[in-house]
């Protein structure tokens, strides 16, 4: 009877000493874990077009750790859809219908083109402009940063008197890709 | 280092891992001497030639330019400015294609020849011992020198340095079969070659300078050992024969042993690497002051009479190449042929690019000309590919002078696996082509790098931005959140102040609070207003029995907002207009409008005049407004409605012109009671301001 006394004793004492340890290592070193929220961030194409219905990728991230579809980023498309559920370990959804942006299977992405003749500079698309890539002051003529603009749409709807356009972005040498299938360029030897 | 040195006096060198030997076909050009050409009628210079980006322009059409003049300016280090290679007259500055393999076009210069070669006035210089080396980069720069061995990197960068320089290498290996520009200007050039050498030594003063040159150019060796004999510091070294010994960082294994580690350049371990045609160059540059205007071209391949090297000057057009070798279109006359124009392959068979338009000007880099014949090169004419599956037999490791992985990047770049790809080190590559050279599957294995290369280049390109993106983002939420503060802080003093004021027993200030409380009545009139505005035409009686003092009173505040409140009420307009399910309300409105300023039309008139400077710039934006408007309904092809939307417009702005003269009329009191009517607008949302704008129009007509 003492026997089975002891071995509880110890097997007990034990017990407690290694829950202690465990116990004091989880609060000493305690690692802070990289949040969902800003991997998923860091997924999004950040054009802060609000496509999605959010203000912003941000927001939509932390809807998506949330429980939100993850299939409603059109600028993004089935590539970030895909890598959303990887990180997710959720099932690939097909784009959204309510968000599929028809511009975005034309011709690439496009940047916003202010008909600077036509403006009359009520700055109503730069108060949109989600990047601050528009230019401008009151009664004055607005031009888009072309190197900010994200392409998001934003500023469009606003204009009273509609002299921004969306424009693809012209292919120049710099910009060029291999199409392999286009150009039939060999390989010689 | 001394064991380098010894080494290299023993001619015993290292060797890279792998390499190929395809057969070498120089002797087809390498046994004539350098041709000059004549004259072509008509040059084409690209603005862009290099690495880099391209200078400003210096000149414009109709231009007669002369012989060495410069056509661009370098406004940047990474510029590079372009010379006319001979007189004439610019004709045109358009795109045009360019030696690139997208065959795209870039800003071309058009110089229609004269005929004269007639040079701009030069200054030799006798002893460039004497200049400094700032004025030596200075001339090299000015002449517009990139390196002419390919990547075409500006000179005057590489040589500009302060670093210790223990070797400076010349490249004179040439491996590329087919080429034989560079034997060909050490065999006829070797003195002016070796002065461009000096003129480096003196700019980077290295420990050793190391010639490096394949073995299969005897004479050129024999030339160049006879040339530097009594110079100490130079030995030329002789290379076996092997493909791509010319390489940058090939060579530099080959001859000193060290390997540059990835992501560096040759500069951090005190080597630089210049090549021979650079050399001739640079001497020519600061000696004779001839800038980059032409350069030896291999014209060679089976399809051509007579393959020769020629001085080629820059901007001449491939085709005249070809027409003054001898090129003949065998399979251009066989319909039944695959390919309707024979290929012509710029650079080199392992290096070199299919050119899609024989159009395309030689440029700084351009080195060969290769027209092959059927026979000789098969897979440039049938155009699509025989590639058959990877059967695992890594011969294209073997062979890798990058000791890289081929096939696993290979599969990596088919499965667009980026990540992995960075890992299996796919920029290492210095796309050589002998993977796909030995491949018994015939893969192309180089194009696959190619395409994997721009697409990740491309894919780091949209990361930064997206970057910056949720950063000026980030920046303009925080901003927001930050003027949000200063208004609301602002606002809460304002308040303050006006208590205060109100709380002295003045007159002044009795009147302004009977006032508040009039405003206050309105606010509430307009509120109910609001809710019944799908129909402004029956709305328009409630105000009245509001407090018509305040609302003239107010109506300095609405002529300060009378251009926002039009530009909206017109995209208002338009948007109802559109969509035609409301269409009859507007038109209402606009009717409404109509008449009422039909009925005072004559008094605002007359009163005009006496603010004749306000009114003018009113009227000038109100036009400019309705000029935009009716551009973009232009457009659109709606007249009939842009003239409807614009009259009511030009005529609003009168009205309220007419109101400011009557408020002018109303004493102090009327203007205090304006400010505060002021404060209250500036409170209300835009939403509310254009739900109140047809509102208040129509009240000021009340007023009258």
């Amino acid at each position: 009877m003492i026997n089975i006394l002891i071995a509880i004793l110890v097997v007990g004492i034990i017990a407690a000493l290694f829950g202690a340890l465990l116990g004091y290592a989880s609060v000493r070193f305690h690692v802070e874990s990289d949040p969902i929220v800003e991997q998923l961030d860091a997924l999004l194409p950040q054009t802060q077009c609000g496509q999605c219905g959010y203000p912003g990728c941000k927001p939509y991230a932390e809807a998506v750790a949330n429980g939100e579809a993850i299939n409603k980023c059109a600028p993004g498309g089935e590539d970030t859809i895909k890598k959303i559920a990887d990180l997710l370990g959720v099932d690939v959804e097909p784009l959204d219908e309510n968000h599929e942006q028809d511009s975005s299977h034309e011709k690439g992405p496009k940047i916003a083109f202010i008909i600077e003749e036509d403006c009359i500079g009520c700055t109503k698309c730069i108060q949109a402009c989600p990047v601050d890539a528009i230019l401008g002051a009151a009664k004055q003529m607005h031009t888009i940063i072309v190197d900010e603009c994200t392409g998001c749409d934003l500023c469009v709807a606003p204009c009273p008197v509609d002299c921004i356009e969306m424009r693809p972005i012209p292919e120049t040498l710099q910009n060029w890709q291999w199409d392999l299938n286009k150009i039939a360029v060999t390989q010689l030897d | 280092m001394k064991s380098i040195i010894e080494r290299i006096k023993q001619n015993k060198f290292w060797s890279f891992h792998g390499g190929i030997h395809p057969p070498e076909q120089k002797h087809i050009t390498s046994d004539k001497p350098i041709r000059q050409l004549p004259l072509p009628k008509m040059l084409i210079l690209p603005l862009q030639q290099h690495i880099g980006r391209q200078g400003e322009l210096l000149v414009k059409e109709g231009d007669n330019v002369l012989k060495g003049q410069a056509l661009t300016q370098a406004s940047n280090p990474m510029e590079v400015p372009v010379h006319a290679p001979t007189s004439g007259k610019i004709t045109a500055i358009k795109k045009s294609p360019i030696a690139h393999p997208s065959g795209m076009s870039e800003l071309c210069l058009f110089i229609a020849v004269d005929g004269e070669d007639t040079w701009r006035t030069r200054t030799v210089c006798q002893d460039f011992t004497l200049l400094n080396n700032q004025q030596i980069i200075s001339k090299i720069a000015n002449a517009g020198i990139a390196g002419m061995g390919g990547a075409g990197f500006p000179t005057h960068i590489k040589v500009n340095t302060k670093s210790d320089i223990n070797f400076l290498i010349i490249n004179a290996v040439e491996c590329e079969p087919y080429i034989s520009s560079d034997d060909l200007l050490m065999r006829e050039h070797s003195s002016e070659i070796l002065e461009g050498i000096k003129i480096l030594d003196q700019l980077l003063n290295p420990a050793f300078i190391l010639i490096g040159i394949e073995d299969n150019k005897p004479q050129a060796i024999k030339i160049l050992k006879q040339a530097t004999k009594s110079l100490e510091k130079i030995h030329v070294c002789i290379l076996p024969t092997k493909y791509p010994s010319g390489g940058e960082k090939q060579l530099i294994k080959l001859l000193t042993g060290k390997e540059i580690a990835s992501g560096t350049l040759p500069i951090h371990s005190g080597i630089v690497v210049q090549n021979v045609a650079t050399c001739f160059a640079i001497s020519d540059a600061v000696i004779n002051d001839i800038p980059l205007i032409h350069r030896v071209v291999t014209v060679t391949g089976q399809a051509l009479a007579e393959p020769q090297n020629v001085w080629a000057l820059l901007g001449t057009p491939v085709n005249y190449l070809l027409e003054q070798t001898g090129f003949t279109h065998h399979e251009g006359n066989n319909p039944l042929s695959t390919s309707p124009v024979p290929p012509v392959i710029m650079g080199g068979p392992m290096m070199g690019f299919s050119i899609l338009n024989e159009q395309v000007p030689i440029v700084k880099t351009s080195n060969c000309i290769l027209a092959p014949s059927k026979i000789e090169m098969p897979s440039a004419f049938d155009g699509n590919s025989n590639e058959v599956e990877c059967i695992r037999c890594g011969q294209c490791a073997d062979v890798c002078p990058s000791q890289l992985l081929p096939q696993e990047m290979q599969w990596s770049a088919k499965a667009k696996d980026h990540q992995q790809l960075i890992k299996l080190n796919l920029f290492d590559c210095i796309d050589c082509g002998a993977c796909a050279y030995v491949c018994p599957s015939q893969i192309p294995l180089v194009q696959y790098y190619r395409v994997a290369k721009a697409e990740i280049r491309q894919q780091q390109q949209l990361d930064l931005k997206a970057e910056k993106a949720k950063e000026r983002f980030e920046a303009r939420k925080l901003r927001l959140a930050r003027e949000k503060i200063a208004r609301e802080e602002k606002h809460k003093k304002a308040a303050a102040a006006r208590k205060a004021a109100m709380n002295k027993k003045t007159p002044e200030a009795g009147a302004a609070k009977s006032a508040v409380a009039a405003a206050l009545a309105r606010v509430k009139a307009k509120k109910a207003t609001d809710a019944t505005n799908v129909k402004p035409q029956e709305t328009s009686t409630v105000p009245k029995e509001t407090s018509t003092k305040i609302e003239a009173a107010s109506n300095e505040t609405q002529d300060e907002k009378s251009q926002v409140k039009a530009a909206i009420a017109r995209a208002k307009a338009k948007r109802l207009a559109k969509s035609k399910t409301n269409k009859l309300a507007v038109s209402n409105s606009e009717e409404i409008n109509n008449e009422k300023t039909d009925r005072c039309e004559d008094s605002p008139e007359r009163k005009q005049n006496k603010h004749s400077s306000s009114d003018d710039k009113k009227a000038k934006i109100a036009a400019a407004v309705a000029k935009a408007k009716a551009k973009a309904k232009a457009k659109a092809a709606e007249k009939s409605q842009g003239l409807e939307v614009a009259n009511p417009m030009n005529e609003q702005s009168k009205t309220i012109n007419a109101n400011t003269d009557t408020v002018k009329v109303d004493d102090k009191k009327a203007r205090i009671a304006a400010a505060i009517a002021k404060a209250k607008a500036k409170m209300k949302t835009a939403e509310k301001l254009q739900a109140s704008t047809s509102i208040t129009e129509n009240n000021n007509e009340e007023i009258k």
